[in-house]
């Protein structure tokens, strides 16, 4: 940060005396620079003080943020390689060069989520056979892939899905997907229009049909959030948009929301199963957002 | 944590290697140039110039002064790690795959592949401690498998080669000898070609990964499977943690899910398993291709995974990543 003190008095000195040359002279006019070490968020303020040009006293504030980014103990022969010189392509190399950089994002070692997880897949197949065995129970089988046991293809839609309670485990019966599951067998080129997921160009027709597949969920628990909902209703189908209304003074949500399925009878699906479930300590209520006949 | 971002190559990754003691890193790549970073801060030292061809594998010995480079331009080369000035060239009919050291760095295993009516062959070959003295003569020379071996490594004390390749069987051979000692049993083994090998720290196991989706723990003295580690993804690297009982796997995409899959940026994960229950930690993305080499420190406090993208990804552990339990 570069700032000028305007209110800094100018010196007493007679200026018809001064040289541009003398400027360095005067330093003892200035006070002494000042280093704020860093602090516990590593940010580190230096506060010099100079003559710029015109002859004003500047003060001058450098921000910056010491980051430690690992410990490096290293050994003696360590230490001397550190002193070797560049070599190869390296040798031009500047300050500038910006072949090594860190990244900007915080990168976690991500965990798989306790249901679903990617890696527990062989557990969730395990559960789908188990409740095979239980005789009768519906339960969940991919489309895509066919197999009961050995699932969750990458196309399939459903594989990143949170484990669903026990109530809802039904056959996923989105149209789509099966359309794009019938029409193509594992493997076969699937064109981007026909792929799960896929915006079809539908036009104000589609977008009607939508709001007409609107629900109403109440009795949010505060924290409750778009992605929290789709979690919830896309098992139903294919859900084109979720909203949270949101209280904007202080962030909560306002108990409400609305989730706009794409096909009607998953939203019919989705009332049934979902209205008087419980989420988050509190009963939700689900029902139609707009008053229909059935 | 943060990752450091090394740009080094211009072409995919092939390998990546620690020295010794922790602080130097090198890498190669399809480009002709592997090169040597400083492993704290990824600040690049140099690059060893001379490969006419893609580099797939390197090993530095125990005192960091000497490189082995293996290339597809038929030649293994001997580098001073120090200047990059070539020492040395070993020359063979058809592309050099993998390179190891033995313990004490007087020889080295090199595997070639099968080209152009030469089948592949697995060569040891004499390192002089003095690169003036050094001649390329085998001392043994093993053939046998087909296809391509991918990786072959000194057993412990020397006294076995441990080869792994296309396929998909292991074998241990005999160094001085070059009797096939065992080979790996066809039921429990990999299904698809073997793309890497990596020995834990004692190099009393050691971890394969698979293109068939799979990474597999093996003992080195009786070759019987110990573990396997299951992933959605062909396994391209491995790399064993020598600190925790970790396991990271690297690996890309198959070929045909290429068109429909969506291209979030960053997808490509080095996936953490816990080594004894088998069971997935975690993962960590970053790179924008799939990954072709992985390697811990030695230190077990940091490691890097190098892509098909060209980058090679420096990660230090924070230190949540040393409390994780089940």
């Amino acid at each position: 940060m570069y700032v000028v003190d305007e209110s800094a008095k100018p010196t007493k000195m007679r200026w018809g005396e001064l040289d541009e040359e003398d400027g360095e002279a005067l330093d003892f006019l200035l006070p002494p620079k000042q280093v704020i070490g860093p602090d516990e968020n590593g940010i580190k303020k230096e506060t010099e003080y100079k003559f710029n040009d015109d002859g004003n006293k500047v003060k001058i504030t450098t921000t910056t943020r010491v980051r430690k980014l690992a410990n490096a103990r290293l050994s003696k022969r360590a230490v001397e390689r550190r002193n070797w010189s560049k070599f190869g392509d390296a040798i031009n190399e500047d300050v500038g060069s910006r072949l090594t950089m860190v990244s900007t994002e915080e990168i976690l070692l991500e965990r798989p989520r306790a249901h679903g997880a990617k890696a527990e897949e062989t557990k969730i197949a395990g559960d789908n056979l188990a409740q095979l065995g239980k005789g009768g129970a519906v339960l969940m089988v991919c489309r895509t892939c066919g197999k009961k046991g050995d699932h969750w293809t990458s196309r399939c839609p459903y594989k990143d899905l949170a484990q669903p309670p026990e109530t809802f485990i039904e056959k996923p019966a989105s149209t789509e997907t099966a359309m794009a599951a019938s029409g193509a067998t594992k493997g076969a080129y699937v064109p981007p229009s026909m792929r799960e997921g896929a915006e079809r160009i539908g036009g104000s027709d589609m977008r009607r049909r939508n709001d007409e597949n609107s629900v109403r969920v109440t009795n949010l628990s505060e924290d409750t959030r778009e992605p929290d909902l789709l979690e919830l209703f896309r098992t139903f189908g294919s859900v084109s948009r979720v909203y949270v209304a949101i209280d904007q003074k202080t962030g909560v949500s306002r108990g409400f929301g609305f989730v706009n399925f794409v096909n009607k009878e998953d939203a019919e699906r989705a009332i049934n199963k979902l209205n008087g479930y419980g989420y988050d300590n509190l009963i939700l209520r689900v029902e139609w957002a707009t008053p229909r006949s059935n | 944590m943060r990752p450091i971002l090394m740009k080094g190559h211009e072409r995919p990754l092939t390998f990546l290697k620690y020295n010794r003691e922790g602080d130097l890193l090198v890498s190669c790549a399809k480009d002709h140039n592997p090169t040597v970073w400083f492993a704290d801060y990824g600040e690049r030292l140099g690059t060893y110039r001379g490969h006419n061809g893609a580099v797939w594998c390197c090993d530095v010995s125990r005192d960091s002064m000497l490189l082995i480079t293996a290339s597809a331009d038929q030649s293994v080369k001997l580098w001073n790690v120090q200047t990059g000035a070539q020492l040395y060239t070993f020359s063979f009919n058809s592309p050099a795959r993998s390179v190891d050291f033995s313990v004490g760095d007087k020889l080295a295993v090199i595997t070639t592949d099968p080209f152009m009516g030469v089948t592949s062959a697995i060569n040891v070959k004499s390192i002089a401690d003095d690169p003036s003295h050094q001649s390329g003569e085998s001392v043994l020379t093993i053939t046998g498998p087909t296809g391509r071996i991918n990786r072959a490594v000194w057993g412990p004390l020397n006294k076995t080669i441990i080869s792994a390749g296309e396929d998909s069987v292991i074998r241990i051979w005999d160094s001085e000898t070059g009797k096939l000692l065992k080979e790996s049993n066809q039921e429990v083994g990999h299904k698809k070609q073997i793309t890497s090998l990596t020995k834990s720290a004692d190099g009393s196991h050691f971890l394969t990964g698979s293109l068939d989706k799979s990474a597999k723990l093996w003992d080195t003295r009786t070759l019987t499977l110990i573990k396997t580690y299951a992933t959605e993804r062909p396994v391209n690297a491995v790399a064993m943690s020598p600190l925790l009982d970790h396991v990271v796997l690297g690996g890309g995409q198959d070929a045909s899910s290429v068109t429909t899959t969506d291209h979030r940026a960053g997808k490509f994960e080095a996936k953490f398993y816990n080594k004894v229950l088998q069971e997935e930690i975690g993962g960590v993305k970053g790179h924008f291709g799939p990954i072709n080499a992985l390697a811990f420190n030695p230190d077990g406090k940091s490691f890097s995974s190098g892509g098909e993208d060209g980058y090679v990804r420096l990660h230090h552990f924070d230190s949540d990543y040393f409390s994780i339990k089940i």
